[in-house]
């Protein structure tokens, strides 16, 4: 009984002592903080992705609280009500921002380009990517080994298994930027979300001669510049056999996506065109499950020589 | 008998199939395609336009800084179009298109078979002239030879140490070259010599070529300051800074040049060209390249005019086997799987290896045991097994630091994995990475 009760003294009298210590410790060596950078960071996701260009959520927070304005400062993952809410802490002005998203910028489905070789390497389409071409005769378009899917924290790209490519889920994706930094290709650019997430996309970034691109993929850009000159608003350029749509000049009238050879030109979420044409107005497969059916026209394919395929097999 | 210090692995030579093939000229083809990237460095810039007639030798594309190399005509014939092409990998490259039109050569170069043995020229001259004829390391890394010749100040060369070790298994390019013209490669040697100041040459040859130590030695016993020595059987024997170690016993600093510890190495297929183009004016048009694997029908050696597409060659060498699974650019341990065997021979390709579908398979990757045998092999003394986890999670500041940029990817780690990881892929990718990082940060402090 007698050593219970001195240990539960010894205990008692050592963890007073301690405490009574560490509280003066901690009064002396206090880091005067502005308690606001707490009430930011509460305010953020905390996702911790990086997506607004600091190392973190915290660091985003200390940023907006010593910035005079919250120019500049932006969290893709909240996106506006967050930055809303993080003005009203600061009082503050919170600087509107169109809400992004993710595209992928190629459509070479497995039927679209033809397979050329056999890769049985690492499973990663940086590696991949320093080791030659790809499994396809495009040097430009995607390898299909999910680098992007992988670096998604928010579970918002998948690759889709009959077409090979990846697929961004609108509603998920905030626009870190992860994925785009993570293609080693230069596919994923962040666009625009647009009005009900309806966007106009070049849905390919060969930079080759038409001829060339067209062989190594049916649905190529082949650089005609047809869209260029249909586009009422100069919203389209062609730069190296490329065409390239500016969505901050495009006012979504979809004559691109009607002139287009090759059905590069994509309309994202529009619903499908009249019924009168079926032809025309055929949707695709489904891209994303959860949004709205994709409209893509299809032209008339032009003969095209197939590839030839060689022996050899990387 | 020497060999280097640090790591190497054993792996089973498979020179048989090609070795003591002697050199045969391979066919001109009707049309070729002449590639204006053929080395390290910065591409070549045309100086011919479409339609003009060119003669075997002449000038095409000048070298398009200081490290680079010119690009002559393989052929006679008319420039059809200046375009890219598909390199082996894929990847699109800027070439010269031409048709061959029958084999008129420019006066200047003599074809003659005699061998011309004293060199009148200064120094200078003979650098100028090695720079004029687009010579490039002919051992794979492409490196213009007239560059290496060049030491940057303060530095002096004290020793030329001669590459006929080949230690890449199959190929037997160079042996053979030594073989058939041995001679003319102790008379490139003298020249080097010479345009270095150096009185003092060494030959490194791998014990597995008796017959070309043996012969190389009789040559070398009639020059003054050339010495042959026989090596040890070990891959990457052939690499600079091994080289260089198993020779003269000095280790080349980390980050450093060759020419830190007094040497310039240079492989015996460059020397040889190096006679050509000093002695007989002949620039860099071809090269001996070795066919080989297991069921081809004619392996062999041979001598490949740049341009011709590599499936003209393929086809004298007995055509593609029917149970291949890969074919090899390079040979086995360096070289990569190519997807695209029309592409036109260059400087760059030493070897075309058929390798069975059996053996050209990957094995299953296992887990790392930390067994550390990759450490033990690595000759450079680095960690693949940290670089490769440190690649895969993209720590390329770490990877500096732990001295990527001296992987000289010969593939031993990933051949001596008792797991089969793909080591290599991941530090080569990681290298890539790194020197990227590098290179921008270089040019910022520049501007």
């Amino acid at each position: 009984m007698n050593l219970v009760l001195i240990s539960l003294a010894v205990l008692g009298v050592t963890g007073l002592v301690a405490a009574v210590l560490l509280y003066f410790v901690a009064q002396k060596f206090k880091v005067e903080e502005d308690p606001r950078i707490d009430e930011v960071q509460e305010a953020l996701p905390g996702a911790n992705c990086g997506g607004c260009g600091f190392a973190g959520c915290r660091a985003l927070a200390e940023a907006c609280v010593k910035a005079d304005t919250l120019d500049g400062l932006f969290c893709p993952v909240g996106g506006a009500p967050t930055m809303q809410k993080v003005g009203e802490i600061l009082g503050k002005a919170a600087v509107a921002a169109e809400p992004k998203v993710a595209v992928v910028r190629c459509n070479g489905t497995c039927e679209a380009r033809p397979r050329t070789s056999e890769y049985d390497g690492v499973h990663s389409c940086q590696i991949m990517h320093n080791l030659y071409v790809g499994e396809t005769a495009c040097a430009f378009g995607c390898l299909g080994c999910g680098d992007c899917v992988a670096a998604c924290q928010f579970g918002a790209i998948r690759i889709d298994e009959n077409t090979g490519l990846p697929v961004v889920d609108d509603e998920k994706c905030t626009a870190c930027g992860k994925c785009a930094k993570a293609c080693p290709r230069n596919i994923i650019e962040l666009r625009n979300k647009g009005p009900k997430n309806r966007r106009m996309v070049v849905e390919c970034v060969n930079k080759d001669k038409g001829a060339i691109a067209r062989k190594a993929c049916l649905n190529a850009c082949i650089g005609c510049g047809k869209c260029q000159k249909v586009c009422p608003f100069e919203a389209i350029t062609v730069e190296n056999n490329l065409a390239y749509i500016d969505f901050t000049k495009c006012r979504l009238c979809r004559k691109c996506e009607a002139e287009c050879p090759t059905g590069a030109i994509h309309a994202v979420n529009f619903p499908p065109r009249k019924p009168a044409e079926p032809a025309a107005a055929k949707p695709a497969t489904p891209v994303q499950p959860a949004a709205a059916p994709v409209a893509k026209t299809i032209a008339e394919p032009t003969p095209v020589e197939q590839p030839k395929q060689e022996e050899a097999k990387a | 008998m020497n060999t280097f210090r640090i790591g190497g692995v054993h792996p089973h030579d498979n020179k048989v199939y090609s070795a003591h093939q002697s050199i045969s000229e391979c066919p001109l083809p009707q049309k070729a395609i002449i590639p204006l990237v053929q080395h390290i460095g910065a591409p070549a810039q045309p100086v011919v336009e479409k339609g003009q007639k060119v003669k075997v030798g002449e000038l095409l594309a000048k070298a398009g800084g200081f490290v680079s190399a010119n690009v002559h005509a393989p052929f006679s014939g008319t420039i059809t179009k200046i375009d890219a092409t598909t390199d082996a990998w894929g990847m699109r490259m800027p070439a010269i298109f031409m048709d061959v039109e029958g084999d008129e050569w420019v006066e200047t170069i003599d074809r003659s078979d005699a061998i011309k043995r004293d060199c009148p020229l200064e120094a200078k001259e003979i650098v100028d002239k090695i720079a004029v004829a687009g010579i490039v390391g002919l051992g794979g890394a492409c490196f213009p030879t007239h560059v290496k010749l060049l030491p940057p100040p303060g530095k002096k060369a004290e020793v030329l140490i001669v590459n006929g070790v080949e230690c890449e298994p199959y190929l037997t390019c160079d042996h053979q070259l030594m073989l058939e013209h041995g001679e003319e490669i102790i008379i490139g040697i003298q020249i080097l010599m010479k345009a270095l100041g150096i009185n003092r040459a060494i030959i490194g040859i791998e014990k597995n070529k008796p017959d070309a130590i043996d012969y190389m030695k009789q040559l070398a016993a009639k020059a003054l300051g050339i010495e042959v020595k026989p090596l040890k059987l070990k891959y990457p024997q052939g690499g600079e800074k091994q080289l260089i170690d198993a020779c003269i016993g000095r280790q080349v600093p980390s980050g450093a040049l060759p020419i830190e510890v007094g040497a310039v190495v240079d492989n015996v297929a460059t020397i040889y060209a190096v006679y050509e183009a000093v002695q007989k004016n002949k620039p860099l048009i071809s090269r001996v390249m070795t066919v080989t694997g297991k069921s081809l029908s004619k392996p062999g050696n041979y001598s490949v005019r740049f341009g011709t597409p590599l499936s003209d060659v393929v086809a004298l060498a007995g055509g593609v086997p029917e149970d291949t699974g890969k074919i090899i650019g390079g040979g086995p341990m360096m070289g990569r799987a190519m997807n695209n065997i029309d592409m036109p021979a260059n400087k760059r390709v030493s070897g075309l290896l058929f390798l069975p579908e059996n053996e050209s398979r990957r094995a299953e990757v296992e887990n790392c045991i930390r067994c550390a045998k990759c450490v033990s092999a690595c000759p450079m003394g680095l960690e693949p097994y940290l670089l490769s986890k440190q690649a895969a999670l993209g720590m390329w500041d770490e990877m500096e630091k732990h001295s990527i940029m001296d992987c000289i990817e010969c593939g031993c780690c990933m051949f001596t994995c008792p797991s089969h990881r793909p080591l290599l892929d991941y530090v080569r990718m990681g290298k890539a990475k790194v020197g990227g990082i590098i290179r921008a940060r270089q040019a910022a402090q520049k501007k």
